[in-house]
């Protein structure tokens, strides 16, 4: 029985055979045929130009993901080589520059020009100018200003000098304090200014007189007399100054200071770039400041050490307010005993 | 001298994370710190690719040339390294760096962050000894003749390390192998046909897909 069941399938054997090779020969075929679109797309990742674009545009996607905890990054991070250019290249020769030609004009004015003198002698008597209060802030937040200042310029200019001139464990120790005090006074000088900008923001309400000040330069420009309230137009100029880019920097001041509310990288690059051309112009006016209420002109400084100024300085530099409170004048022998007269109230400085 | 450098070879990283944790590993780096760390671009798509980023010992280096202190330098092989005694922790190369290597381990209030960390190539820092070399910075595996572990760990050998020429020479030999017409980094042929509207004869892309089918 088998035998005859064996001898009637051998005839197929061929026929199977042929088939299976044909079968085979068509599989082989079927890749280099059938789609090679498909396959083509297959055949290396889609990392194409536009995926390159994105991922430099600093634009996530939905499906992009960062092994990292936490992490805020892209791929690359254009944004920081723009800072690295915006600080290097621009702030740092130009807060140099901004500085270092206050000091020359300054220098200069000095040398050839002069300090500005009293158009005649003292009277002696003494008009209430600054109230101890404003005077306590006024030095507190000056002394602020000149630390952090100083820190600050460090912190941007100290590798250039320091580092090659001191050795690196001096210098180590010099940065290092530069950040600290920084960081821990930046916030005591913000609060400290708006205290201040609040307390004589009432002498610096702009007024038409003060345009017609500007205009004569202040009484450089010619011999004719400039009128001036309390605040002359250059003491309101550097009122504003402060009120506006003084509270900038502020502000970009504490974005800096406290990155542990979780702001942004980008936020803080672009608060780094506002808080130094900020920093950096007010320290450049500052420099002015100082020049004017020290040897600059005479009789200014004892108004803010001393609280009162003489009539003299008075009718020079601020006659308006002269004019209103020159019937409060104290003779110098009272105030000199160390007893605060009887109108050392705020009152009298506060007349604008 | 040997420039060192890192290359991650996008067609070959499965995002496995191998890479971070042999860092992790060799560093004995601080809790919350991850100085390597891998990116998956399109994540479930078909063009999902990922790529393992770390420090990338740039040649002009932003973090350098904002650091106020300037405590950076460059090691005769290339290498970024930073000298932990003289950083302040004032976040600048945070804000600098492209590719987020700076990391600080802390984050608080008075902008403390401590000192910053990153990857050193397994090439330690300045330090005194041995011992306070591997504390602040981890393992200095160069010193040893060894590449990062990192690289020497990575299971599909898509993250190389090692001199700049040799890394170069190595992933062209791959690029060569398949068959890309114009390096590696040119993407998909088809797609760039359809983008710049060539229509889409695709005659050499069939060759490509042949090419990269291919065994050696």
């Amino acid at each position: 029985m088998s035998y005859f069941i064996d001898r009637r399938l051998l005839w197929r054997l061929p026929l199977l055979t042929l088939l299976f090779a044909v079968g085979l020969a068509f599989s082989q075929a079927v890749p280099a045929q059938a789609d090679p679109d498909r396959e083509a797309s297959l055949a290396v990742p889609a990392l194409d130009a536009d995926t390159w674009r994105q991922v430099r545009s600093g634009e996530i996607g939905p499906n992009f993901r960062d092994s990292r905890a936490d992490s805020t990054y892209n791929l690359v991070n254009a944004s920081g080589e723009n800072w690295r250019q915006l600080r290097n290249r621009w702030v740092s020769p130009f807060g140099l520059i901004a500085i270092g030609g206050m000091i020359v004009v300054i220098a200069l004015f000095y040398l050839i020009i002069g300090r500005k003198d009293l158009s005649g002698p003292r009277t002696g008597r003494k008009l209430l100018r600054w109230p101890l209060l404003v005077r306590s802030i006024h030095w507190t937040v000056a002394t602020l200003f000149i630390v952090l200042a100083l820190t600050g310029l460090n912190l941007l200019y100290g590798k250039f000098v320091f580092r090659p001139l001191f050795g690196d464990a001096v210098w180590g120790a010099m940065i290092s304090a530069s950040k600290v005090s920084h960081n821990y006074l930046g916030p005591l000088f913000g609060i400290l200014l708006i205290v201040l900008l609040a307390r004589v923001l009432k002498h610096n309400w702009p007024k038409k007189h003060d345009l017609e000040w500007f205009k004569k330069g202040g009484g450089m420009v010619g011999k004719a007399h400039v009128d001036a309230g309390f605040a002359n137009g250059g003491e309101k100029a550097w009122f504003w100054l402060l009120a506006t880019v003084g509270l900038v920097v502020v502000v970009s001041g504490f974005v800096l200071d406290f990155p542990n509310y979780g702001q942004g990288r980008d936020t803080m690059q672009w608060a780094n770039i506002l808080h130094a051309v900020g920093a950096l112009g007010l320290t450049a006016v500052a420099v002015g400041h100082i020049y004017i209420g020290t040897i600059g002109s005479e009789g200014s400084l004892e108004g803010m050490t001393t609280g009162y100024v003489d009539e003299t300085w008075a009718k020079d530099h601020h006659n308006l307010w002269y004019e209103e409170v020159k019937d409060q004048a104290v003779p110098e022998q009272e105030l000199s005993v160390g007893r605060p007269p009887p109108d050392d109230s705020e009152e009298a400085a506060t007349r604008s | 001298m040997a420039q060192m450098k890192f290359m991650c070879d996008a067609e070959r990283c499965i995002e496995c994370n191998g890479c971070v944790t042999a860092c992790k590993n060799a560093n004995d780096v601080e809790w919350g710190i991850q100085r390597r760390r891998v990116v998956t671009l399109d994540d479930g798509e078909p063009g999902e690719v990922s790529i393992s980023v770390a420090c990338m010992h740039c040649d002009d280096a932003p973090c350098m040339a904002v650091c106020p202190t300037d405590c950076f330098y460059k090691t005769d092989d290339g290498i970024v390294l930073h000298d932990k005694d003289l950083c302040i922790g004032c976040g600048y190369c945070l804000y600098a760096c492209p590719f987020g290597a700076p990391q600080f381990p802390k984050q608080n209030a008075f902008g403390e962050r401590g000192k910053m960390d990153k990857c050193t190539f397994c090439a330690g820092g300045p330090a005194d000894s041995k011992e306070e070399e591997y504390e602040k910075y981890g393992a200095n595996r160069i010193a040893e003749g060894k590449l990062p572990l990192c690289a020497e760990m990575c299971s599909t050998k898509a993250l190389l390390a090692g001199d700049a020429q040799t890394v170069a020479d190595i992933f062209r030999q791959r690029v060569v192998q398949r068959g890309h017409p114009d390096g590696g980094w040119s993407g998909n042929q088809r797609r760039e046909r359809t983008r710049t509207g060539q229509g889409d004869d695709l005659s050499a892309a069939d060759s490509l897909a042949y090419d990269a089918a291919r065994q050696s």
